[in-house]
C-alpha cells in the first residue's frame, strides 16, 4: 500500500518534471527539471528494491553529469531562449508519430508482459548480486563498454585540445 | 518493533541528531573563532558569557534579526532556493551515520543512528554530491561576476575532487566487503599482537587515509582549497549576495559539511567507536560515543589547525593536484589494495 503511494507520489513527479523541462525556456530551469526527473527515478528504483541501482543513479546522473550541465550553462550564460512557436513538420509529423509511438509501445506491454507485478526484492538489487552479474556473468561485455567510453574520453581529448598547444608539445618534446 | 514504536524511535532519534548537529555546528564555528585566535596571538570571542561560549547563540539571534536584503538583479526563486538546498543536503546526510553500538532501552533495540541501510556510503556520497547544487546555484543566480566566478570554481574544484575522494574509499570497502557504514566499522574490531587497533589506517590503508582527508577539504572548500570564497579576489564568492539567515544556512552547510567528513573519516579510518570499554555497564554504553565524538573533535580541530596555518592554492595547482597527483594516487592505491586482498583469499 505505501509503495503504491510511494510510487504514484513519485511517478508524478517524475512525469511532472519532464514535461517542465519541455515547458521551461531557460536552460538552467530545464535542466534542474532533468535533475528531479533523476532523484524521482532513482526512488522508483528504491522502490523496487534496487538500493545500489537507486544510490549510482543519484550519484552519476543527478550528482556528477547534470552538475556538468549547469555547470556549462552558468559558464556559458545562456539566456532564456525565444519560443518559436512550434515547426509545421513538428505538428505535421511529430504529434501523430508519437502517439503511434506511445500507442505501440503500450500494445506491446500488455500483450508480452506477464500480468504479475514486480515486486521488491524479485530481481537483482544488492551490490553483491549486481557486481556479481555485472564482473562474472556480462564480464566481457563490461569490458567492451570500457574501451568504448575510453574512445568516448580520447576523442574529447582531441577535440578540445588546441592545436597550438600540440604543436608547443611536440616541439618541447 | 510495530509501526507505532518504529515511527516513535524514529522521530525522537531525527530530532536528537538535528539538535546535536546543529549545536555542533554551532559550536565548531565558536572552536573555529577561539583556535584561529590563539594561533594568531590573539583571543577570540571573550565577551559573550565564560570563555564566549554564548557568542553562537548572539550570532544565530542576529542573523534572524538582520534585515534580510534581497538584491534587484538577481534570479528570485533560485536565490531563495539554493541556500535551502546547500543546507537540506548538508544536514539530510548525517542521517545514515552511526555514532555507536546497538543500544536496549527497555525492550526496545535500536541502533546509535537514524537509520542503518545497506548502502549506507554510497548514500552519503550521494547526498554530498548534490550539495554542490546549492553553491552552483547561488553563484549563478545571485547575477553577480564574483557570485558566478565562486559557484563555477566550486562546481569545478568539487566535480574534480570528488573522483578522487570515491576512489580512495574503494580500498576500504574492498576489506570491509560491505557498504554499511556499521559493517565497515565493525570490521574494524580488535588489535593486530594485542596492542594495534585493526583500524583501516593500520590496515595499510593509510595513503588512502590522506587522499580522503585531501580531497575532503577540497569538497568543504576549506582552507588551502577555499578558491570558492577566496576573498582577496572574489569578495566572498558565491554568498557575495547574501545576507542575515540566507547567508548563515551556507555558513551552516559548511560546518555541518565538515563535521559529516570527519565523522566519516572516524567511521572508515580509525575504527568508528572502537576504543577501551570499563568501568560499570552505563559508562560502557556511553563510552563508544564519547570515543567516536572525540575523534570527530580532533578531526574538526585538524580542519581548523590547517586553516589557521596554510596559505591558498592558485587556480591551476588545485587542478593539477587533483587531477595529475590526487587521483593516479588513489588509483594505485585500490589497485595494490585489491591485489594484496586477492592474494590473501
Amino acid at each position: 500500500m505505501l509503495h503504491l503511494v510511494l510510487f504514484l507520489i513519485f511517478g508524478a513527479i517524475c512525469v511532472a518534471g519532464a514535461v517542465n523541462l519541455l515547458v521551461q525556456r531557460h536552460p538552467i530551469n530545464s535542466a534542474l527539471s532533468l535533475v528531479a526527473v533523476m532523484a524521482s527515478l532513482a526512488v522508483e528504483y528504491l522502490l523496487l528494491g534496487a538500493e545500489f541501482v537507486a544510490a549510482v543513479q543519484v550519484i552519476v546522473y543527478a550528482g556528477a553529469i547534470m552538475v556538468l550541465f549547469v555547470f556549462v550553462i552558468m559558464l556559458l550564460n545562456a539566456g532564456e531562449e525565444a519560443r518559436t512557436g512550434g515547426s509545421r513538420v513538428a505538428i505535421l509529423f511529430g504529434i501523430p508519430g508519437m502517439l503511434a509511438g506511445s500507442l505501440l509501445v503500450a500494445w506491446v506491454l500488455i500483450t508480452h508482459s506477464g500480468t504479475q507485478e514486480v515486486s521488491a526484492g524479485a530481481l537483482p538489487g544488492p551490490p553483491r548480486e549486481i557486481a556479481n552479474l555485472l564482473f562474472h556473468d556480462f564480464l566481457l561485455p563490461f569490458e567492451v563498454t570500457s574501451v568504448l567510453v575510453l574512445i568516448a574520453i580520447m576523442g574529447a581529448v582531441v577535440l578540445a585540445a588546441r592545436p597550438e598547444s600540440i604543436e608547443q608539445q611536440k616541439r618541447e618534446g | 518493533m510495530n509501526l507505532t514504536t518504529f515511527i516513535i524511535v524514529s522521530v525522537i532519534k531525527t530530532v536528537i541528531a538535528l539538535f546535536v548537529l546543529l549545536t555542533a555546528v554551532a559550536y565548531s564555528v565558536w572552536l573555529e573563532r577561539k583556535v584561529v585566535g590563539h594561533i594568531q596571538n590573539r583571543w577570540g570571542p571573550t565577551r559573550v558569557g565564560p570563555f564566549g561560549l554564548l557568542q553562537p547563540l548572539a550570532d544565530g539571534a542576529k542573523f534572524l534579526f538582520k534585515e534580510d536584503l534581497i538584491p534587484p538583479h538577481v534570479y528570485k526563486p533560485l536565490y531563495i532556493a539554493a541556500p535551502m538546498l546547500a543546507v537540506m543536503f548538508a544536514l539530510t546526510s548525517i542521517s545514515v551515520i552511526p555514532i555507536g553500538n546497538v543500544v536496549t532501552i527497555g525492550n526496545i533495540k535500536t541502533p546509535l543512528q537514524i537509520t542503518d541501510v545497506n548502502i549506507g556510503l554510497l548514500i552519503v556520497l550521494g547526498i554530498t554530491s548534490l550539495g554542490v547544487y546549492g553553491v552552483a546555484l547561488a553563484g549563478w543566480s545571485s547575477n553577480s561576476k564574483y557570485s558566478l566566478l565562486g559557484g563555477l570554481r566550486a562546481s569545478a574544484q568539487m566535480v574534480s575532487y570528488e573522483i578522487s575522494l570515491g576512489l580512495s574509499l574503494v580500498g576500504v570497502l574492498i576489506l570491509a566487503g560491505s557498504f554499511s557504514l556499521r559493517a565497515i566499522v565493525d570490521a574494524q574490531a580488535g588489535t593486530f599482537w594485542g596492542f594495534i587497533p585493526r583500524w583501516n589506517i593500520f590496515q595499510g590503508q593509510i595513503i588512502a587515509f590522506f587522499i580522503y582527508l585531501t580531497a575532503a577539504y577540497a569538497e568543504t572548500n576549506r582552507v588551502p582549497f577555499d578558491l570558492p570564497e577566496a576573498e582577496t579576489e572574489l569578495v566572498a564568492g558565491y554568498h557575495t549576495e547574501y545576507s542575515a539567515m540566507k547567508f548563515a544556512m551556507f555558513f551552516m552547510a559548511e560546518y555541518a559539511n565538515m563535521i559529516t567528513v570527519a565523522c566519516l573519516a572516524s567511521l572508515l579510518f580509525l575504527g568508528g567507536w572502537h576504543g577501551p570499554l570499563f568501568g560499570p555497564p552505563l559508562l560502557q554504553a556511553i563510552l563508544p560515543v564519547f570515543w567516536f565524538g572525540l575523534r570527530v573533535f580532533m578531526f574538526l580541530f585538524i580542519y581548523i589547525w590547517v586553516r589557521g596555518t596554510l596559505p591558498r592554492f592558485r587556480y591551476d595547482q588545485l587542478m593539477a593536484f587533483g587531477w595529475k597527483f590526487l587521483l593516479p594516487m588513489a588509483i594505485a592505491n585500490l589497485v595494490i589494495t585489491a591485489l594484496i586482498v586477492a592474494i590473501r583469499s
